[in-house]
């Protein structure tokens, strides 16, 4: 770590691990309800813990991505942040407004929650996702520009490289496509239209420019690699990003009212989407094997290399099963759409947040790289949340395979209850795989009390 | 990848030259889609009740358990087209069934609305179901 601003990346990080912690916890809670359908009712309908669950999930990476920024902004720019003190008043306004918007959800019906916080003055909440009352919205809005503000200052008066230019672009993309949360037509069409805005826009567009960036960032530092080398890569993976991303969006606009043609404008491009994913893949393992260094942290190494890979198999390769128009057709809104969310998700944006901390946290506690016992037991939590998650997307594939064949294939499909009737098996078995990614997560949070009193590490940067 | 014609300004040339044109086409593509819709939506049908009716879906958050035209959760089952496969008076008698306490069985709350809010989530839900939606869902069933 070269400046001392760049501490105030920890508490972001630290956040983040606690609330994903509770994102997980959440996750079991509805996987549960999955088969054991009075589970927690009436105190927690399915409809509220699915809610936390993916809104913390939301809100943690959101941590993550800013922690990222602030500790990267500063070694690229190389000067201290502009402001570190509103760095800090600004992670504790989001953490206290987050907190309160989760306590919200649990504490009163969500009617309840709509009414007293205004949502008559302009309705906004009650779409996926975009549960938020409008304060919070308001809040994130005024978070994430004071992390431009931040962050841009920072990046005007210092050295601009390639990857803080990407990544600024991304963090400003991410809040500009914000706005459009706060557009919600009575037409359910347009207000469909515009919802995929801010959710493909972000995970197919500019959220994949600050995995790009926050990516290159790591495999500078663990392989020492020629930056005009891995700034090449870079733009030529976000250009491939955005020209597939944009027109992509069109597999959201088949069956929601939109005009036919989108069948085909979406089919094609988002069939190309893929492939920004696998040059990432590329990238990340030809940086590794053209080293210039041996770097002590291992761990962030594979995190890196993990996330290139996953982020391939969960958008690219689970993307693409269900993205052509004939294709999506049936298995709109199925489990498949399930298993694709997640590991995408957990591959693109859980890992490369994690692979930012790992390669971060040590610096930030004043060390190049945790002691080797510490990484093996991060290693195994690498390994335990990784595999755990592919076998989730398997059952949940399974699931939605057969939901599909039941319920809208055939000349006497079966209601949508019997069909999920049928499934129990899978969502048992993912109730199963859901503890031990619980447990892979357990084991990364130990893994930071973890020191090794013979081997000391303990050198600067 | 390095050295050659390939530079990395090339690279990042394409990056915005290609960024900015197909956002410029996205652009293009939602003003004739904005065009065509009314066609398909049937706006001239959104009453003050089929409003009052989204309003009443979103702030119960319903989807977050359902899914509507195949958006949403996947807990409980499609209501894009629900007006037409149980009509307007099982979704009444439905939603003050709940719920049904039957044990281990995936349920739903109960929202208390009142007769109003009823008549209007069904206006909502029946106008949901009228949209050209290029066939979907494959049939009945969601
Ligand atoms: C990291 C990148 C990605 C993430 C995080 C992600 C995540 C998601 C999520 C959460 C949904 C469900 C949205 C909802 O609730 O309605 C979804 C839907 C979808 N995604 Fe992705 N996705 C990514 C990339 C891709 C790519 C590259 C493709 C295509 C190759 C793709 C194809 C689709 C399709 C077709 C749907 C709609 C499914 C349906 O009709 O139900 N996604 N994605
Ligand atoms: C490991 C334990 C987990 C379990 C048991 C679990 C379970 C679930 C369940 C049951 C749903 C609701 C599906 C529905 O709408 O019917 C869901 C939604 C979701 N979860 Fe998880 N989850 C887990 C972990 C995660 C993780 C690690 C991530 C992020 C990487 C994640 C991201 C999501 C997303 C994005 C959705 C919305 C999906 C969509 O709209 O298609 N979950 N989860
Ligand atoms: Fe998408």
């Amino acid at each position: 770590m070269q400046y001392q601003s760049q501490l105030v990346a920890k508490p972001y990080f630290i956040a983040a691990i606690g609330l994903f912690i509770v994102q997980i916890l959440f996750g079991l809670i509805v996987g549960l309800q999955y088969v054991v359908g009075d589970f927690l009712f009436p105190e927690i309908p399915f409809n509220v813990a699915r809610m936390v669950h993916t809104n913390l999930l939301i809100v943690w990476l959101l941590f993550g991505f800013m922690g990222a920024a602030y500790y990267l902004v500063p070694e690229e720019s190389e000067r201290e942040l502009y402001s570190p003190k509103l760095a800090i008043v600004t992670f504790w306004i989001f953490l206290v407004a987050g907190a309160l918007t989760i306590i919200g959800y649990l504490a009163v019906p969500y009617a309840t929650l709509a009414e007293i916080t205004g949502n008559d003055i302009l309705p906004t909440m009650g779409r996926e996702f975009l549960e938020q009352p409008l304060i919070t919205k308001v809040g994130i809005v005024i978070v994430a520009l004071s992390l431009l503000y931040n962050v841009t200052m920072t990046t005007l008066m210092g050295r601009k490289t390639s990857i803080t230019i990407i990544l600024l672009m991304g963090l400003w993309g991410l809040s500009l496509f914000w706005m459009f949360s706060f557009y919600n037509p009575e037409n359910l069409v347009l207000d469909k239209y515009y919802w995929w805005w801010v959710v493909h826009m972000w995970v197919e567009g500019v959220w994949e420019l600050i995995m790009g960036a926050l990516l290159a960032f790591v495999l500078i530092k663990v392989t020492g690699v020629d930056r005009e080398v891995i700034d090449k890569w870079l733009y030529v993976i976000i250009a491939l990003t955005l020209i597939t991303g944009i027109i992509g969006m069109g597999h959201h606009y088949y069956w929601i009212g939109t005009p036919g043609y989108w069948q085909w404008w979406g089919s094609l491009f988002s069939a190309l989407e893929p492939i920004p994913f696998f040059v990432m893949t590329l990238f990340a393992f030809n940086m590794v094997n053209r080293r210039r260094r041996d770097h002590p942290n291992k761990i962030a190494t594979l995190w890196a290399l993990g996330t290139a890979v996953t982020a391939f198999l969960g958008a690219g390769v689970w993307g693409f099963m269900h993205t052509l128009a004939p294709v999506n057709f049936y298995t709109h809104g199925s489990q498949i759409t399930a298993a694709h969310g997640h590991l995408a998700f957990y591959g693109a944006y859980v890992m490369v947040v994690l692979a930012i901390i790992s390669y971060a946290m040590p610096m930030m506690r004043g060390r190049v790289a945790n002691c080797a016992k510490a990484q093996l037991w991060e290693t195994w939590s690498f390994w335990l949340m990784t595999i755990s998650m592919v076998v989730i997307t398997l059952l949940l594939t399974g699931a939605g395979v057969m939901q599909v064949w039941l319920q809208r294939m055939g000349d006497t499909p079966m209601s949508f209850m019997a069909t999920q009737a049928e499934l129990s098996v899978f969502y048992w078995l993912r109730v199963i795989g859901g503890g031990v990614f619980f447990i892979g997560l357990i084991i990364y949070v130990i893994s930071f009390f973890i020191k090794d009193k013979k081997e000391a590490v303990t050198t600067s940067v | 990848m390095d050295g050659g014609f390939f530079t990395k300004s090339r690279a990042r040339n394409i990056f915005f030259g290609g960024s900015v044109f197909f956002f410029l086409l996205l652009l293009v593509l939602t003003f004739d889609t904005v065009q065509k819709l009314p066609k398909s939506d049937h706006r001239e049908n959104i009453t003050p009740e089929v409003a009052r009716g989204k309003l009443v879906w979103e702030t119960n958050n319903c989807i977050g358990c359902h899914s509507l035209i195949g958006e949403g959760a996947y807990f409980a089952p499609e209501l894009g087209n629900v007006y037409k496969r149980r009509g307007e008076a099982f979704i009444k008698a439905w939603m003050k069934a709940m719920p049904t306490g039957a044990p281990g069985r995936r349920q739903m709350p109960q929202f208390n609305l009142s007769e109003g809010q009823m008549d209007d989530l069904v206006a909502f839900l029946k106008w949901t179901s009228e949209i050209n939606t290029q066939g979907w869902p494959p049939n009945i069933e969601g």
